[in-house]
């Protein structure tokens, strides 16, 4: 059988749509765009504020198009749809007043939310189009001073938090997506952990855009207390559509005094087909600020989905001898377009870094690992290491590292280690004559390429992951 | 078990195996000698289905059927093992997972249970002592900064674990010290019975004074030039391969008989 054959009978099995009653607001951005988000949402001024400043900034900024390695046709912005909700028919005061539909959509993602089914140790949000349609474990969550509620709730439940803590990671003006974003921003999660608390489960957020017309731009916001642990995942999927869908979200972190943050996403948004047909683009800044001495950031991010991925989960090492880690696996097939990375900037003493990514490109995928590791003047001793491997499987495929080193600290050190390999026919071949099949083998030897980064996931997630990338790897090979 | 009739094959257009005959039965121990590129490798790979190499003419049957409409992977749960000459590393795989995949593929092939990773862990706990391999080992990635030894090992462990119909061992033997030689030899002993068959590839009699084969067969220039028992493999100690290269070709061809 042909590699085109068995990549057609390869499903995206998150592709259905949901038929579901949805209140829309109409294509196009203006400021009355912003105020009628703002009145749907029954937002204070402040916010209306905030969001204004940003759209005032974005209407300055160009679009990061020359940059990153990556090619689109433009983006008509004002076709877009900014809210698209399902309808609901009042606040709802339980998880068992949800729209039945909804309930069965998020089963069939894999996430069940009724209290019944709510997965053992899990706490999640789950995000439909622009807004947050529920979330579990919250009264358990409570108990223990967590908070863990869609953005729309924190909002107006604790507006002294988000005010303090809303773009202080990155800021509105940061970049023409984080702008956008913060302009029309409509849901996510808030997570608050307390001081000295270790969040007693697993928090996630599940990000599914139904509607074909609009993008979906939301926002997390996590912050940990002095001395606070917290582990937290977020998945991602949409329906097959042959148009594009826009995603920028923004993602701010802030870790204080002693505090960890684990930040794990395996995101499986819609690829487009084969020829490059439909798909998202996904354009999100994320960014995690460890405040305070001592704290820990770790992003791993498992990336197969998507028509284009831009995004560089960063970390901002302030507090002396603070960490920051990205770990990273970004699969690229077919017409995919990949420009991921991190950013490592050492603010503070003796800071550590650590980066491994992994690029797997197939088909005529285009898979970039751009990074920046910067060491400012006062972080003495600070030290980075960085490793980028990329694997090719086929010939038609690119893959790129665009390593950025600027160091002003003298007693620091920063090590780079790259390397690029093939799938030989000799190791398919090995593992065959082990009677192991091709597609197993393939699937084997990928993620003995991506074990680094699996270890780091939690343990569902690790299973979850290597399934999805034997699955997006299917028939690309032989 | 096997039957090769009249085997041609080669890569890209060049004729390696230029009309093999060999059969095989079942409690048999064969060895095949020859000088380096003399086609033993290639002979070893086209019984496992490498798919570089192209089968031109004749043909190859395998407990009565046709092995070479077969692929690799159906060939190894069908119960063909080769050892390879130069063991492939797969980073990031152990040793162990990599096992238990391939066991259990066979165990489905079979229509058998598969095991789970502590039913199987006690398994190669058990087929290790065979090759006498440290625990060690099976958490490792699969070859990655094994010795040349130890990889060799490492393959007869394959094998004791897959417990193959019929095991082609390319050149084990090289690379190993006296030792080695000794523990793979003995494990390769233990898992020969009256119901498997084994075709030894080397280069060296050394091997056959711990393995001993029933029959010889000399390949050179793609034929086998001469067949005898395992005296012949002393012979050939003496004499070298020499002796076989000066002969006329077509007089290698009508040795081949069955
Ligand atoms: N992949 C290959 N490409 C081209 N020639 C090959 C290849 N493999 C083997 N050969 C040639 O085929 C001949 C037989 O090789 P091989 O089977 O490895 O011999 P042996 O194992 O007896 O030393 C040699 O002349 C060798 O150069
Ligand atoms: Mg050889």
């Amino acid at each position: 059988m042909s590699t085109a054959e068995l990549l057609s009978q390869q499903e995206y099995k998150y592709g259905f749509v949901t038929d579901i009653e949805s209140d829309v607001i109409p294509r196009g951005l203006s400021e009355d765009t912003i105020r009628l988000i703002v009145a749907k949402k029954n937002e204070p001024d402040w916010m209306l504020e905030f969001r204004l400043k940003a759209y005032r900034h974005w209407l300055t900024m160009t679009e990061p198009k020359h940059w990153p390695n990556i090619s689109y046709p433009e983006i008509n912005y004002q076709d877009v749809i900014y809210y698209s909700a399902p309808k609901r028919k009042a606040a709802l005061a339980s998880l068992d007043e949800v729209d039945p539909e909804l309930l069965r959509t998020f089963e069939k993602l894999g996430i069940p939310l009724t209290e019944q089914k709510q997965l053992a140790n899990v706490a999640v949000d789950a995000v439909f189009d622009s807004v947050s349609v529920a979330t579990t474990y919250k009264e358990k969550l409570k108990k223990h001073g967590v908070i863990f509620c869609s953005f729309t709730e924190a909002i107006r439940d604790y507006p002294d938090l988000i005010k303090k803590y809303l773009g202080s990671v990155v800021p509105t003006n940061d970049n023409f997506f984080a702008a956008l974003n913060s302009a029309v921003f409509s849901d996510g999660s808030f997570c608050f952990i307390p001081k000295g608390v270790r969040c007693p489960m697993e928090l996630s957020t599940y990000f599914r855009i139904n509607n074909s017309e609009s993008g979906q731009f939301e926002r997390t916001l996590i912050v940990a207390e002095e001395g606070s642990h917290v582990s937290y995942l977020e998945g991602c999927t949409a329906p097959k559509f042959d148009k594009n869908q826009l995603h920028a979200a923004v993602v701010e972190l802030v870790a204080l005094d002693d505090a960890q943050i684990k930040y794990s996403t395996v995101q499986n948004w819609y690829a487009g087909d084969e020829e490059g047909v439909g798909g998202i683009y996904n354009f999100v800044t994320k960014r995690g600020k460890c405040a305070g001495h001592n704290s820990k950031i770790s992003w791993t991010q498992v990336e197969t989905g998507s028509a284009i991925t831009w995004k560089y989960p960063s970390c901002i090492l302030q507090g002396d001898n603070s960490i920051g880690e990205f770990y990273s696996v970004a699969l690229t097939n077919h017409a995919q377009q990949a420009d991921t990375g991190t950013k490592m900037i050492h603010l503070g003493k003796n800071t550590r870094s650590t980066i491994i990514s992994k690029g797997i490109a197939a088909g005529k995928s285009n898979n970039s690992y751009r990074g920046l590791v910067k060491v400012m003047p006062k972080a003495e001793g600070a030290r980075n290491y960085t490793q980028c491997d990329s694997m090719l499987i086929g010939s038609n495929c690119g893959a790129n590292t665009f390593p950025y080193i600027e160091v002003m600290n003298n007693s620091s050190s920063v090590e780079h280690e790259a390397s690029t390999s093939k799938i030989s026919e000799e190791q398919l071949f090995y593992l065959q004559q082990r009677g192991i099949s091709q597609e197993d083998a393939v699937s084997l030897i990928i993620n003995g390429f991506c074990k680094d980064v699996f270890l780091q996931l939690p343990m569902e997630f690790a299973v979850e992951a290597q399934r999805l990338l034997g699955l997006k790897l299917e028939g690309s090979v032989g | 078990m096997l039957e090769i009739k009249n085997l041609h094959a080669g890569i890209d257009g060049n004729e390696i195996l230029k009309g093999i005959n060999l059969t095989v039965n079942k409690g048999e121990i064969h060895a095949i000698m020859g000088p380096n590129g003399s086609g033993k490798s290639t002979l070893a790979k086209v019984l496992s289905g490498h798919p570089a190499y192209q089968v031109t003419k004749g043909e190859v049957l395998y407990e009565g059927k046709n092995l070479l409409e077969l692929a690799p992977d159906e060939r190894a749960r069908e119960g063909i093992f080769m050892a390879f000459q130069y063991p492939i590393e797969v980073p990031g795989v152990s040793n162990a997972q990599f096992l238990r995949l391939a066991y259990n593929e066979k165990r489905k092939h079979l229509g058998e249970e598969e095991l789970d990773p502590l039913e199987f862990k006690d398994l190669l706990k058990e087929r290790a002592k065979v090759v006498e391999m440290d625990a060690s080992f099976m958490t490792r990635s699969v070859n990655e900064g094994f010795s040349g030894g130890e990889k060799k090992r490492n393959e007869i462990l394959q094998m004791a674990v897959l417990e193959p119909k019929l095991a082609v061992l390319d050149e084990t033997d090289s690379g190993l010290d006296i030792d080695a030689l000794r523990i793979v030899a003995g494990g390769v002993n233990q898992l020969h019975n009256a119901n498997n068959a084994v075709i030894l590839v080397t280069h060296y009699q050394r091997l056959l004074d711990y393995i001993v084969p029933q029959f010889v067969h000399v390949l050179a220039n793609g034929r086998i030039a001469k067949e005898g028992g395992k005296e012949l493999a002393l012979e050939l100690e003496q004499k070298g391969y020499d002796w076989l290269k000066a002969a006329p070709e077509n007089n290698g061809a009508g040795a081949g008989a069955n």
